[in-house]
């Protein structure tokens, strides 16, 4: 398996972007595109368990190397372990809802799509990145993007939003790029991830990069209080963006904070590991009781997002395997699930024209299909076993039982008892929101989901149910990675 | 004769596209038209030349030097001078004295190739001078203009003041190290208090040309009243070449002071990032904002700079011509949009992508690349003058400037914002046209832009020369 390809797709659709003629070219052209994407990301998990179960060993596969900047040590230098298939995965899944969601978009089509797969760009080629400079080089990418996508296609206060999104996220990436440089400098001037994690970094040189390396990929996930940025921006984005921003792009720091952060830095980790509990824990239960108050559809989602990316940052702050194995299992599941909602209330806003859950009621009869859909991901949100929130969650969870003293304990139950809370936003509003007699007049003649709509909807609720009903297969896939990770810590707990 | 002829091949070019010049100037009848054409294939000649039959060795005792990298550098300023004569081409062709234009350009552009290249102090401030008398006659190139003048006699005023400066802090050097040679001076550098006023105030002197704060004062007002064309080689060539003798200056004449020369460089980089970036925030006019956007930029190079030679150098380079790209992409759109319309503030930029969009993509390519974000070249370019200032391990003050990429950030997105964000109550630019060298010329710079990072064996190759 070639990882190259998985950057050439979407350049090459990027390109016969510029030349399509008209609506239609566009749309088919990035759908066709984004199919692709998610059979090389299929071609590449299948290539990937056959490898492993060949017995192939080594931490990354498929790697390859291109040399880039010579003098300065930096190389094109792919590879991937089980985490960064299953983020890839997800990507590729994602995507496609997202072109699929947005065919009706009328303003400015062509550079729409434009965006949005060079925004898939940017994710690919992070999660398959071994090299940091090249990396941050595609993290980067996806900063700007996201920016236009707020502000042209946006709706609110969306200028406030963009500028907000961009500046929060770019103060991020000054804060990676200096944690980077340290590393660079400190370990004879390489960025290599595999080699660095080879290199003696003392302790009090993880001290200092850890926290800023940590934070900056933490501002791109949500971690409390950096969060501030994730409910405006998602409330003001088009359907497609919020998609990508809650789905992809917070998962970009959550693979950064264990890749780079945990992963290089494994005493920075353990030393700082209190914080990270505490912060998540406070992001949890904070999340979920602010998403209580909402009453924007989307609005609600974006909380709820903070509360469940805590849980992903817990299980990482709680440095056992399981726990691990349940964080990365948390992003995909959250990155599918969360992208559903967002397609949904998308959906839902397309006919009704109101966000608001007071002023909906009864959707249930004029649109099933979306009601439905809208169902799953809430039950998915609220952890009904089944989907895929429920067995993240309880990974998670269960790996910081594993940690036996009062502290961890305390993070744990607080943590678990959120989901009280989220049954309780989540249930209201969808009750409201579906269930009982159609409160606007106006609302009768709606109509249900069409083709490509429902499409978007399947690819992403069959992504959450495959996980849900059998998770086994991905926690196979992420084992090893997160042991690999794990056995650095020197812990001692499994 | 031959190592005369070979040595001094660049500035024998220009000096023969300055004889042409006059000729043509006498010979008068020529329409504006054909001559500008004329002009700018003298320089793509020019600039195609230079990369043939280069040869390293010095000249004259220790007068003049040659080396690859200074054949490099003097390459880059060929090539903004052909660039500015294509991206500007919508004003040169209706200014009433089109020879003189590029007469007074490629004569400072000669002073600046002497200047890389000179190898004592002596013929480094006769070059200087040359290099900087006709770009205060550029700048006032718009006659019938006030604040041409006033901006000229801006220029040349702190000009005269920077050179008294820079020959006060000669004539001290020369006392107390007895050698006017580069060569010679490192060797006789103690670090005695007359020494280090000596290079304090050579140092201020470039200061002043590469508008380092707090002696960035004139910047802004001469690049507001400049014509535009003016302004873009002032800002791409003349800082350039400037940045180019001031590495030099540092690493090999002034290596003994490399402890002062440090802490004085930290300090002035916190400052120009600063001042820079805050006064950049609220400009209105197009042009006082690029004045202030270039200011802040050069922060950067500092910061480049102050890594030390190995990283350093090769960092500054590159950025530099990344800089010609953006930078004079960014002033290409601002002087065709000038020219037709008459508007230079921000406000008027509102909406221009629903009406002119191959200008509203340039101009953003050019600010991205300005503000550092990938895939355009700028990413790298400010991505390794931070490695280098990084190299010295002083981490408080690269965060820093770091974060100072993000204040860039908030003031390049405000454009790109004008641009593509829709207000309701705002009634675009017209559709402006665009002639073939212009548009040509922005082609040229925003291929430059996405490709000059990407090709990342521009960057190994600058490393490689010495």
């Amino acid at each position: 398996m070639n990882l190259s390809l998985l950057i050439l797709i979407p350049s090459l659709t990027v390109l016969a972007l510029l030349v399509t003629r008209n609506r239609s070219q566009v749309c088919w052209l990035s759908f066709i595109g984004s199919l692709v994407q998610i059979g090389l990301a299929l071609a590449l998990y299948f290539a990937f368990t056959k490898e492993r179960a060949a017995g192939n060993s080594s931490q990354m596969l498929f790697e390859q190397t291109h040399e880039l900047f010579r003098t300065l040590h930096i190389r094109l230098h792919f590879g991937v372990d089980g985490i960064s298939v299953a983020m890839i995965l997800l990507t590729s899944l994602v995507v496609a809802a997202g072109v699929l969601v947005s065919w009706k978009i009328e303003k400015m089509t062509k550079e729409f799509y434009f965006l949005l797969i060079l925004l898939s760009l940017g994710a690919y080629g992070f999660f398959i990145s071994l090299d940091l400079f090249v990396l941050f080089f595609f993290l980067e990418i996806s900063v700007i993007p996201k920016y236009l996508f707020i502000g042209i296609w946006g709706s609110g206060k969306k200028q406030y939003s963009a500028n907000k999104l961009a500046l929060m996220l770019m103060s991020g990436s000054a804060l990676i790029l200096v944690g980077i440089l340290g590393l660079y400098f400190t370990c004879g001037n390489d960025f290599d991830i595999l080699h660095l994690s080879q290199a003696t970094i003392p302790d009090n040189v993880q001290y200092i990069i850890f926290p800023l390396i940590f934070l900056g990929f933490g501002v791109f996930t949500a971690l409390f209080p950096l969060h501030t940025w994730v409910p405006d921006g998602h409330s003001s984005a088009p359907t497609a963006g919020s998609m990508f921003l809650a789905g992809i792009s917070m998962k970009l720091g959550g693979y950064g904070c264990l890749r780079v952060a945990i992963y290089l830095l494994p005493n920075g980790a353990t030393h700082y590991a209190t914080i990270i509990l505490v912060l998540s824990a406070i992001a949890i239960l904070y999340g979920a009781f602010v998403t209580m108050m909402q009453k924007d559809l989307k609005y609600i989602n974006a909380y709820s997002s903070v509360s469940h990316v805590g849980f992903t940052l817990l299980g990482m702050g709680m440095l056992t395997q399981t726990a691990i194995v349940g964080s990365v299992m948390q992003m995909v599941s959250h990155g599918l699930m969360t992208a559903l909602f967002f397609a949904v209330i998308g959906m839902i806003y397309d006919r009704t024209h109101t966000r608001m859950v007071n002023e909906m009621g009864g959707l249930m009869k004029v649109m099933p299909f979306i009601s439905t859909a809208l169902f799953i991901v809430g039950l998915c949100s609220l952890g009904l076993p089944g989907f895929s929130g429920f067995v993240a969650e309880v990974t998670i969870l269960v790996g910081s039982w594993q940690n036996n003293d009062l502290f961890h304990r305390t993070a744990t139950v607080a943590a678990a008892a959120s989901i009280v809370v989220t049954a309780v936003y989540i249930l209201r509003a969808i009750g409201q929101t579906v269930m009982g007699p159609i409160r606007n007049k106006s609302f009768e003649g709606l109509r249900d989901a069409a083709w490509n709509e429902k499409l978007a909807a399947i690819i992403l609720i069959a992504g959450i149910l495959t996980i849900g009903l059998m998770p086994g297969w991905l926690y196979q896939l992420l084992q090893p990675a997160a042991e690999i990770i794990t056995s650095r810590l020197g812990l001692g707990i499994k | 004769m031959k190592d005369f002829l070979l040595l001094m091949k660049p500035e024998l070019q220009l000096t023969l596209i300055l004889f042409l010049l006059v000729f043509v100037k006498l010979g008068r009848g020529i329409k504006n038209d054909l001559l500008l054409q004329l002009i700018q294939v003298l320089l793509l000649f020019n600039f195609v030349l230079g990369f043939f039959l280069n040869r390293n060795g010095h000249l004259f005792g220790d007068l003049y030097q040659s080396t690859s990298l200074f054949i490099f550098e003097k390459n880059i300023l060929n090539l903004s001078a052909y660039l500015v004569s294509l991206v500007c081409a919508d004003w040169l062709r209706k200014s009433q004295n089109l020879p003189e234009f590029f007469l007074l350009m490629v004569s400072s552009m000669l002073g600046m190739f002497l200047m890389i290249s000179s190898g004592n102090l002596l013929i480094f401030y006769l070059s200087l001078e040359l290099s900087s008398i006709p770009v205060a006659a550029m700048v006032n190139f718009d006659l019938l203009k006030r604040k041409s003048s006033e901006a000229a006699m801006k220029l040349i005023l702190s000009s005269a003041f920077s050179s008294g400066v820079l020959l006060f802090g000669i004539s001290l050097l020369y006392g107390s190290t007895g050698t006017i040679s580069f060569s010679e001076i490192p060797a006789r550098l103690n670090g005695n208090t007359l020494q280090v006023l000596a290079f304090i105030l050579i140092f201020c002197a470039f200061a002043f040309k590469l508008s380092i704060v707090p002696f960035h004062l004139w910047t802004a007002d001469v690049y507001e009243g400049a014509p535009i064309a003016a302004t873009s080689f002032l800002s791409v060539a003349s800082k350039g070449a400037f940045a180019f003798v001031f590495m030099g200056f540092l690493y090999k004449t002034f290596l003994p002071l490399g402890d002062i020369w440090y802490g004085m460089l930290v300090l002035l980089t916190l400052c120009t990032l600063l001042i820079g970036n805050l006064f950049a925030l609220r400009q209105q006019n197009i042009k006082r904002f690029l004045a202030f956007s270039s200011i802040a930029q050069v922060g950067f190079i500092l910061l480049g700079v102050s890594g030390g030679a190995p990283l350093g150098s090769p960092s500054v380079v590159y950025f530099i011509l990344i800089y010609v790209f953006s930078n004079l992409a960014a002033f290409g759109v601002a002087s065709v949009i000038s020219e037709q319309t008459g508007k230079e503030n921000i406000d008027d930029y509102n909406g221009l992508y629903k009406t002119n969009p191959f200008l509203s993509w340039v101009l953003t390519l050019a600010l991205f690349s300005l503000a550092g974000i990938p895939p355009t070249a700028g990413f790298f370019g400010k991505l390794f003058l931070i490695t280098a200032g990084a190299s010295k391990g002083n981490y408080g003050f690269i965060l820093t400037g770091a974060l100072n990429l993000v204040i860039s950030l908030y003031y390049y997105l405000r454009i790109v914002r004008a641009i593509f964000f829709e207000k309701n109550d705002v009634t675009p630019l017209k559709n402006i046209h665009v002639s073939v060298s212009v548009r040509f010329g922005l082609i040229i710079c925003s291929g430059g832009v996405l490709l000059t990072g990407l090709f990342s064996w521009i960057y190994d190759y600058i490393q490689s020369l010495h």
